[in-house]
């Protein structure tokens, strides 16, 4: 058809006007760094892992999350999660269960019997990694990946360190401990058990190892001087615990008082009521809002039957009654004696007041920094540029598990750069993705799912696992609470809000890009992006 | 088939013959009965198929007719006088796109004042809008012009006005020979859109256009009208040579070879003047009369042909140009361009007054003796406007002119009061 | 009441598309292969609300007839913007008439189809408030009285923008437009006038009758598709902010429509037969401060001198629309 002139016009003719050239700024597409993977101690892609958990691709997220952590079903269990502190989402409603997610996906990979990566090829390399608590599995588990035949030794009989000697098995049972401990020792770990060692350097030596890996952990109990009458019935948590785990429990009595008030302190309160305490009583020197344990660990203790003595310290013990003295705080939030005593009765005394490190295999290291107690260690972990590397509670931080499976993968990239003679890459990390950057009207509302808890009677009377686990279900909407800050989830809001149609969409997984022939600047996929993962920038000339 | 039917019933049936597939209608005298008797066909499915649509102003018919022409289907509406001028907006709009609508305007006299009865004022109000206007002599004649209008309209793509005097054509019965189906179909094929809206090779229809094109625009349309100049005469031969009518052309010259004055006008009036111009050559009066047939597009040559030897020319208009005089007289004096010619216009039958045999005589009488003022309106009662004048120097406050005129000639019961 | 699933996949049903929605789940806009009715290249001002309204609705319309769609324009912006000479921006089949007469053009349209049975096309007219509320009422509410089979779709970005932001009977009270200056003792638009093309719409007892914006885009494909299930005469009045004539950002447009709905000034419903059959309740509900300060039609009302009464005034209209409709969430309404 010829058109009739001028007032008939062919489609789509309008393309040959490039409306881009009115722009003043244009909008880029960036990637941020989510604070869920900004807070994790052990630098797991959370975001990375989550965005595969709510396609449903579980082995694929189980995949990811080991790229750096080898130990998900443990950590979905014990770890105190400051990814969900951080979550952006709390801000809309609340953080995503992200510790739910982890533990489910690490139950699941167990049930299926999914594997971890196959060792690197073989580079000849000959590491001694000291200590097989989650610092050391987590360097083996690194440093074979990288190709290093790793030795692991450990004084105590089993593998695991605090994980298996502090931690109880109501929090974290055993046969998940294993299953993970097993993955990593099946990739090829040369393992030596109830071995001390007492000269890093002579073992270093006799070995022939290239380096060294110290996570040998704060096993020791810190005691303080408290007058009384039997001191057998006076013991430390860490030691407690630790028989427990061995099956070898103490008899502490029907009335037990616990001093301290970390994680390890209702460790010891929680474990003692289940030994058959009918009284677990927490002292405590400060009050609730300074404790020192997770606000959810002393809601399930409350829940178990514990109580909690906040303000006041234990003066005397004299066998079957303690003496408190309440204390006050200052304006600097420091305890103060007031001189005001009460009574309690105790059958025992379990001192939860800290742990410290036994570094006297570092006597013949000369050049190993040792300050407070602990390793001083540069970012990659080097605790002397002959080769020794050390992490965990060894070195000066937040003493977890978590923070210890961090520093083992980063010991083990340090190692794998001091043993191949590389030097260190600077890792470039993105700006944060905060909430002010968000359009969270396009998130779904949706509440937090909650693990089930086993009924209180039942936990306070055996060691069955307390927290349950996620359903398939509830794991894949959990997941989906996730609001991918900083990162485009392909969405389709760039390529539908556009009112020049100058998005292209490139397909899945492969995101979007401008046209910006036809992009007048105006601005709009920036803000409605739910994630913020496009900013607008000047256009030059 | 000859019958004695009224003017709008002839249409109408004629209309159908021609088969429309949207016939849209909005009421106003003295269209009604064109407008009822398609509405009747279609409700009774004689004609079909076709979409009678009963739109809320003469506005929404043409805008429905531009709708449907531009669908690629054959778009028919009537109207008259204020409709014309209501929907006028679109009238325009219809020519710029080309749309080969065609439209009965049953003429009648603009308001205000407000009269029903006929005269050309619509026409030539939109005598500039780029529609094709042929003005029907006869009841036979409107009716065969339909069926070349729609040839016409869609060979070319412009719009084609039949313009029919309303009430003297309209409602008058007499016999009129309608075509048949088989003769329509042979001469009217079935229409063929040079665009459309069609999904299948989509176009955008009615862009704006900037001063980098209008003019071209516009100068195309007039190609298409210059173009309809050939066209007409020769859709007119065809259909004499097939059903012996002399009906449609472009201009219609009666005995004016060797006129030496010629009676020039639109419309049934030509009837009673060929009446009045036989007379007076039965007295040896070189007298002619020159129907205009096509007023838009103007036939200039033709006109100038006609009028070659004629010494005086008298136009005699059912409209004028206020403040300016005649409007068809002025196409006329640019077409013959000599200024030896006298050139008469005469305005009469404004308002649907009766243009009588004996005043046309007068007007040919004065015209002999070479007497006929160059703008002369017939049968003024010069008496009703001197008054009026004299009132309105006499008061500020004289109220309205029609209402004191009609007072003045006793048609106003004189209780109410001046 | 229809129902507005939401899914909750991440983003549920809220933006655009989802990986995570079945493919027949998510808009039209996430489709690659959508069609761009209205292409790159027009000439709308950055961030056009009407622009991006065009586009969503008649792609949607579109997908729903199977690609055969033809359309009618009035005159204004959208018209403009898209047909400059030698340049179209449409891809379907697309007639501009006038400024007043675009339902009857597409009463036409219709007639034409139906006379040559053509049962597939369908018919879509479309204006901006001027040419739907005020000069083409007329043969907008003819076509209704009618019901003829055309779908009309009014992008309101409430006054006369392609002649220079002057006021029409859609422009809300106190908005500031060059025929409705910001002077004078009540500044902007006179309270009580205009016209509420819906409700006169319903009136009409038309088959289908809907208001959507361009912030929520799952609804208005919805309501398209709807539209597009029923024959007969068919109103779709959407919310099209102009950034240009309300004096807000132009990356604002999508947000500021959104405030509108969530304000109450603007609800969102739909009807068939003249009986409101669904609302889309509002999600986080706002005071209309938060709407009115982000434009300068209404910054009058803001700054040196204030003028809380006449804000008091636009919230007891909010208030009753919100009332009206029905606007709060069932639990919303128990707890207010």
């Amino acid at each position: 058809m010829t058109n009739p002139f001028a007032i008939t016009l062919d489609v789509g003719s309008s393309r040959a006007n490039h409306t881009g050239s009115w722009r003043v700024e244009r909008p880029v597409y960036v990637d941020r760094l989510p604070p869920c993977n900004d807070a994790c101690p052990a630098g797991e892609n959370i975001q990375g892992w989550l965005y595969e958990a709510e396609s449903g691709n579980y082995e694929a997220a189980w995949h990811m999350l080991v790229e750096d952590n080898p130990l998900p079903a443990i950590m979905g269990r014990v770890c105190f999660h400051p990814c969900e502190t951080a979550c952006n989402r709390v801000q809309v409603d609340e953080a995503v269960g992200i510790n739910a997610v982890e533990r489910f996906l690490g139950d699941l990979a167990v049930e299926k019997g999914w594997a971890l990566p196959e060792p690197g090829p073989d580079t000849g390399k000959r590491i001694l990694v000291v200590g097989a608590g989650p610092a050391g599995l987590s360097a083996t588990y690194h440093l074979r990946r990288l190709g290093h035949h790793v030795r692991l030794v450990d004084s105590a009989p089993r593998l695991g360190g605090m994980l298996r000697y502090g931690i109880p098995a109501y929090r974290l049972p055993r046969a998940v401990l294993d299953a993970e401990i097993a993955r990593i020792v099946a990739m090829g770990v040369e393992i030596q058990l109830e071995h001390v060692v007492h000269d890093v350097e002579q073992e270093r030596r006799d070995g022939m190892f290239d380096a060294v890996f110290l996570a040998v952990g704060a096993q020791l109990g810190k005691r303080v001087d408290i007058p009384a009458g039997d001191s057998s019935r006076v013991i430390d948590a860490v030691s407690f615990l630790h028989q427990v785990a061995d099956d070898d429990a103490p008899l502490l009595g029907r009335r037990v008082v616990v001093y301290g008030g970390g994680d390890t302190a209702f460790d010891a309160a929680r474990t003692a009521r289940r030994l058959g305490a009918t009284d677990a009583v927490i002292v405590y020197r400060r009050n609730r809002e300074r404790m020192g344990a997770s606000g959810e660990e002393l809601e399930q203790a409350l829940g178990e039957g514990v109580t909690v003595r906040w303000l006041s310290t234990v003066s005397k013990f004299d066998g079957d009654r303690i003496m408190l003295e309440k204390m006050k705080l200052n304006e600097e939030g420091f305890p103060e004696p007031t001189g005001e005593f009460e009574q309690l009765d105790a059958d025992s005394l379990v001192l939860a007041l800290g742990q410290d490190t036994d570094l006297s295999l570092l006597e013949h290291a000369n050049d190993v920094n040792v300050r407070d107690g602990a390793v001083e260690v540069l970012d990659s972990m080097m605790a002397s540029p002959s080769g020794i590397f050390a992490g965990g509670d060894a070195v000066p931080a937040q003493r977890t598990a978590t923070v210890a499976i961090g520093h083992g993968k980063r010991a083990a990239h340090g190692i794998d750069d001091f043993v191949m003679g590389r030097s260190a890459e600077a890792k470039v990390r993105h700006e944060l993705a905060s909430f002010e950057l968000l359009n969270t009207w396009y998130y779904a509302d949706a509440p937090r799912t909650e693990r089930p808890e086993l009924e209180r009677v039942r936990r306070q009377t055996n060691f069955e696992e307390v927290i349950g686990g996620l359903t398939q279900d509830n794991a894949l909407f959990e997941a989906r609470r996730c609001m991918s800050c900083g990162n485009c989830f392909e969405c389709d809001n760039c390529f539908g809000v556009c009112p020049d149609n100058a998005v292209i969409k490139l397909g899945e997984n492969m995101r979007y890009q401008f046209d910006y022939d036809f992009c007048k600047g105006c601005g709009i996929c920036v803000k409605e992006c739910p994630c913020g993962a496009i900013v607008m920038v000047p256009e030059h000339n | 088939m000859l019958r004695q039917i009224e003017g709008s019933k002839a249409i109408a049936e004629t209309v159908a013959l021609c088969r429309p597939e949207v016939v849209c209608a909005y009421p106003i005298s003295p269209q009604t009965h064109i407008i009822e008797a398609v509405g009747a066909m279609v409700k009774a499915g004689t004609l079909a198929p076709c979409e009678f649509i009963n739109v809320e102003s003469e506005f929404a018919a043409m805008s429905v007719a531009i709708g449907a022409s531009a669908t690629g289907a054959r778009a028919y509406t009537a109207t008259s006088s204020q409709g014309l001028l209501f929907m006028m907006e679109a009238v325009y709009n219809a020519a710029g796109l080309g749309l080969p609508i065609v439209m009965t305007l049953a003429n009648r006299a603009i308001g205000a004042p407000i009269n029903i009865w006929n005269d050309h004022s619509d026409a030539m109000a939109v005598r500039d809008s780029g529609w094709i206007q042929l003005f029907a002599e006869s009841n036979q004649e409107a009716s065969d012009l339909h069926v070349q209008a729609f040839r016409l309209a869609e060979e070319l793509s412009v719009p084609v006005m039949v313009c029919v005097d309303g009430f003297i054509l309209t409602h008058a019965v007499e016999g009129v020979d309608l075509l048949d189906q088989s003769y329509v179909d042979s001469f009217l094929p079935p229409y063929e859109p040079r665009q459309m809206l069609d999904t299948k090779a989509p176009v955008s229809i009615g862009a704006m256009v900037g001063p980098e094109a209008f003019e071209e625009v516009r100068y195309l349309a007039h190609l298409r009208q210059l173009d309809a100049l050939e066209l007409i005469p020769e859709i007119a031969r065809e259909f004499f040579e097939s059903t012996g009518r002399d009906s449609g052309g472009l201009v219609r010259p009666y005995r004016t070879d060797d006129a030496e004055t010629v009676v020039v006008a639109m419309g049934s009036v030509l009837g009673t003047l060929k009446d009045a111009v036989d007379a007076r050559r039965d007295l040896g009066e070189l007298v002619g009369v020159l129907g205009v047939t096509s007023f838009r597009p103007f036939p200039s040559e033709a006109v100038r042909d006609a009028l070659a030897h004629a010494r005086q020319i008298v136009v005699i208009e059912k409209a004028f140009s206020i403040g300016a005089g005649g409007v068809l007289s002025t196409d006329i004096a640019i077409a013959i361009h000599h200024e030896q010619t006298l050139l008469r216009t005469v305005i009469a039958g404004l308002g649907g007054r009766a243009i009588t045999r004996r005043s046309l005589e007068k007007v040919l009488d004065d015209a002999s003796r070479d007497e006929l003022a160059p703008l002369t309106f017939l049968d003024l009662d010069q008496g009703a406007v001197d008054r009026e004048r004299a009132r309105m120097q006499a008061s500020r406050r004289s109220g309205p002119s029609a209402e004191n005129l009609l007072r003045d000639r006793g048609t106003v019961s004189p209780k109410i009061p001046a | 009441m229809t129902s507005q699933r939401v899914h909750f996949y991440q983003v549920g049903s809220f933006a655009v598309g989802n990986r995570l929605l079945n493919e027949d789940e998510r808009t039209v806009q996430a489709q690659s292969d959508r069609t761009n009715s209205i292409d790159s290249g027009h000439r709308a001002c950055q961030g056009c609300g009407e622009a991006l309204g065009a586009r969503y609705a008649l792609d949607a319309a579109m997908r729903a007839t199977n690609g055969q769609i033809v359309a009618v324009n009035a005159t204004g912006c959208l018209e403009v913007f898209s047909t400059p000479y030698p340049e179209t921006s449409w891809r379907i089949p697309w007639l501009h008439s006038l400024f007043g007469n675009a339902p009857a053009v597409a009463t036409g349209v219709a007639a034409a189809l139906r006379a040559k049975g053509n049962k597939d096309v369908r018919v879509v007219a479309q204006a901006g408030d001027g040419g739907t509320v005020d000069i083409g009422f007329g043969c907008l509410s003819g076509m209704f009285e009618r019901n003829d089979d055309v779908l009309f779709i009014c992008y309101d970005n409430e006054g006369y923008m392609n002649t220079g932001v002057q006021r029409s009977a859609a422009t809300p009270p106190a908005a500031r437009t060059a025929t409705t200056e910001a002077v004078g003792p009540e500044p902007g638009n006179n309270f009580g006038q205009g016209k509420d093309l819906p409700r006169i719409a319903m009136a009409h007892d038309i088959p289908y009758v809907a208001t959507a914006t361009v912030a929520d885009l799952h609804d208005l494909e919805r309501k398209v598709e709807r539209a597009m299930e029923l024959r007969g005469a068919r109103y779709l009045h959407i919310l099209v902010p102009c950034p240009l004539g309300w004096g807000s950002a132009s990356d604002e447009t999508i947000h500021i429509a959104r405030l509108a709905t969530e304000s109450g000034l603007f609800p969102v419903f739909e009807a068939e037969h003249g009986v409101v059959t669904s609302v889309s309740h509002i999600r986080r509900p706002v005071p209309v401060e938060q709407y009115l300060s982000l434009q300068r039609r209404f910054a009058h009302l803001f700054g040196a001198n204030p003028r809380p009464d006449v804000i008091a005034h636009l919230q007891s209209m909010a208030d009753e629309n919100i009332a009206r409709y029905g606007l709060l969430q069932p639990e919303m309404e128990q707890s207010s």
